[in-house]
């Protein structure tokens, strides 16, 4: 039996895990101790759940769990990678390198920084969403000291060459930094074999609760600090201050060690159902794939249906279906997405994208029932705009003069 | 951001969605907005030579849910009325009517431009001066 609203946000957030749930509430409850307190057994079992945790955070991404520093969730991580960084290295250099098609979290640390003295150089992506190595290379100055590249991004799903955009920092002497948000738990992430030396992600993405996230900071070949950004009890190695979540911290380590154990079949499954989700919905006329085909997560998929606008579409459906559009009708600025559009995509393209993240509990019959959904709203609401009768009766839109406000 | 009912009906069921014959004299044509902003409307009136009435009204729209509304909307009101009357539709009364938040507001004033749009059209057509519109400014 289909049961509504069908959940295809999964790039947004994720629903706990009922195995991550179970794992967390004792430490609510009876196990309530503060992991801080060195006297008691209450701190000890909590100090004990926490490097537990650790473990099975560091194993997913092949790291130490010395190198794992619990934060409150991957903004924080990003601010506390960048800023950390830029202040700790601030004797080597003061220019950052990252692109455009960033999360906010990692753009705005990099503008704020850009006001306190730092250079930033946005590299633009290609058209498929990727940087161009040889463009990082040359941007790459005596002052560099961070390389700030997504490892996968939120939007199109377009999974980086952080291999060849780490071996080139190593070549120069320069950190690398990723946001790792929507790779870790999805795709195999290796810190040594990617070469990655500081990495933000959170629960939340991967079936593990929400206000609980890492940062993975290297601590051999290089070794590498951060200047702190919350001050107090030196919590993490004098990296980030404040007692910790233990439950969110125990749910995190379950999250982690679920993924590491289910990648593998749970990948299997959701890149079929995301394939036959796309290419039916490539079926209908004037509809455009997103990002690269080939490099990209396996349960994404980001497709614009020409002549209609986002916002609108997902009107049609949204009572049942839960996703995302590209468009941003809603906001103020009426300006659609900063991804889309750095893609090279016309306003018309951003606007009229859906972005479909599929996730561990997506049905083969919810898909089916949003490819039909989504399709007959889209035919419908051709048949009401005037795009779409303009271009069937062969009329270029560019050479109409459109009234701009 | 949920809709008002107002507007998920008229979402639904759009009135008078369609194209007029553009040739013809009697046929005012408005298209306002772009492909860039996110909305592009397209508002028909056929005016009855003999008594000045607007006898149909179609749109077609690119565009939000609140814009399809909006124009939907601005159809219905304008059959039945004299183009005089219909050069006073407000985009506050669509507002009121729909219900729309402030982010929405962009939609109504695109329907009502799209109404007068139309019948400086016809106007036009017909040998008459284009009447001035002040600048609403809320784009």
């Amino acid at each position: 039996m289909l049961q509504f609203p069908i959940y295809l946000d999964h790039n947004a957030t994720t629903p706990c895990d009922p195995r991550v749930v179970e794992a967390m509430i004792p430490y609510f409850t009876n196990n309530f101790g503060n992991a801080a307190s060195r006297n008691h057994s209450f701190g000890w079992q909590a100090e004990e759940a926490v490097d537990y945790a650790r473990e099975q955070v560091a194993k997913l991404i092949g790291a130490d769990p010395k190198e794992i520093i619990f934060t409150s969730g991957a903004t924080e991580g990003d601010n506390l990678a960048i800023k950390g960084v830029y202040e700790m290295y601030a004797s080597k250099g003061n220019h950052i390198i990252t692109c455009n098609i960033e999360h906010k979290a990692v753009l705005d640390t990099c503008r704020h920084l850009e006001k306190e003295g730092a250079e930033v150089t946005y590299l633009n992506v290609k058209p498929n969403g990727l940087i161009d190595l040889a463009e990082l290379e040359a941007a790459i100055k005596p002052t560099t000291i961070l390389i700030a590249i997504m490892y996968a991004n939120n939007e199109i799903g377009t999974v980086m060459p952080m291999r060849e955009i780490s071996a080139i920092a190593r070549k120069h002497g320069v950190l690398v930094f990723t946001d790792g948000v929507q790779a870790v738990g999805k795709i195999p992430v290796d810190v040594n074999k990617d070469g990655i030396d500081l990495m933000a992600f959170t629960a939340h993405k991967m079936y593990g609760p929400k206000g609980v996230g890492a940062l993975y900071v290297r601590r051999k070949n290089p070794r590498v600090k951060v200047t702190a950004q919350i001050d107090g009890g030196g919590h993490e190695r004098g990296m980030r201050s404040g007692t910790l979540n233990v439950p969110g911290i125990v749910g995190f380590g379950k999250a982690c060690e679920i993924c590491m154990n289910e990648m593998e079949s749970d990948t299997a499954r959701i890149v079929k159902l995301r394939d036959k989700l796309e290419q039916s919905l490539l079926k209908v006329e004037e509809s455009y794939l997103n990002g690269d085909k080939e490099y990209r997560l396996p349960h994404v998929s980001n497709i614009s249906f020409k002549y209609v606008e986002g916002e609108g579409l997902m009107m049609g459906f949204n009572k049942n279906i839960a996703l995302s559009s590209g468009s941003a009708c809603t906001s103020a600025s009426l300006e659609p997405s900063y991804v889309l559009k750095a893609l090279g995509l016309g306003d018309d393209l951003a606007h009229s994208s859906l972005r479909f993240g599929l996730g561990r509990y997506t049905t083969e019959e919810q898909i089916d029932y949003t490819i039909e959904q989504v399709t007959n709203t889209v035919n419908k609401l051709r048949d009401m705009s005037p795009l779409w009768e303009m271009f069937k009766e062969g009329i270029d839109l560019d050479t109409i003069e459109w009234a701009h406000h | 951001m949920a809709y008002s009912e107002k507007v998920i009906d008229h979402y639904q069921h759009p009135k008078n969605v369609g194209t007029l014959d553009k040739s013809k004299n009697s046929v005012g044509t408005g298209l306002v907005g772009a492909p860039e902003c996110g909305d592009v409307m397209r508002l028909q009136i056929e005016v009855d030579d003999a008594t000045g009435i607007i006898k149909d009204a179609k749109f077609k729209t690119f565009g939000c849910g609140s814009a399809i509304a909006s124009s939907s909307l601005a159809t219905e009101w304008l059959k039945g009325k004299t183009v005089d009357e219909a050069v006073k539709i407000d985009n506050m009364t669509i507002v009121e009517e729909l219900n729309l938040p402030p982010v929405k507001i962009h939609c109504s004033v695109l329907a009502e431009d799209a109404v007068k749009a139309a019948i400086n059209d016809y106007r036009k057509k017909n040998g008459l001066e284009e009447l001035q519109f002040e600048e609403k400014g809320v784009h």
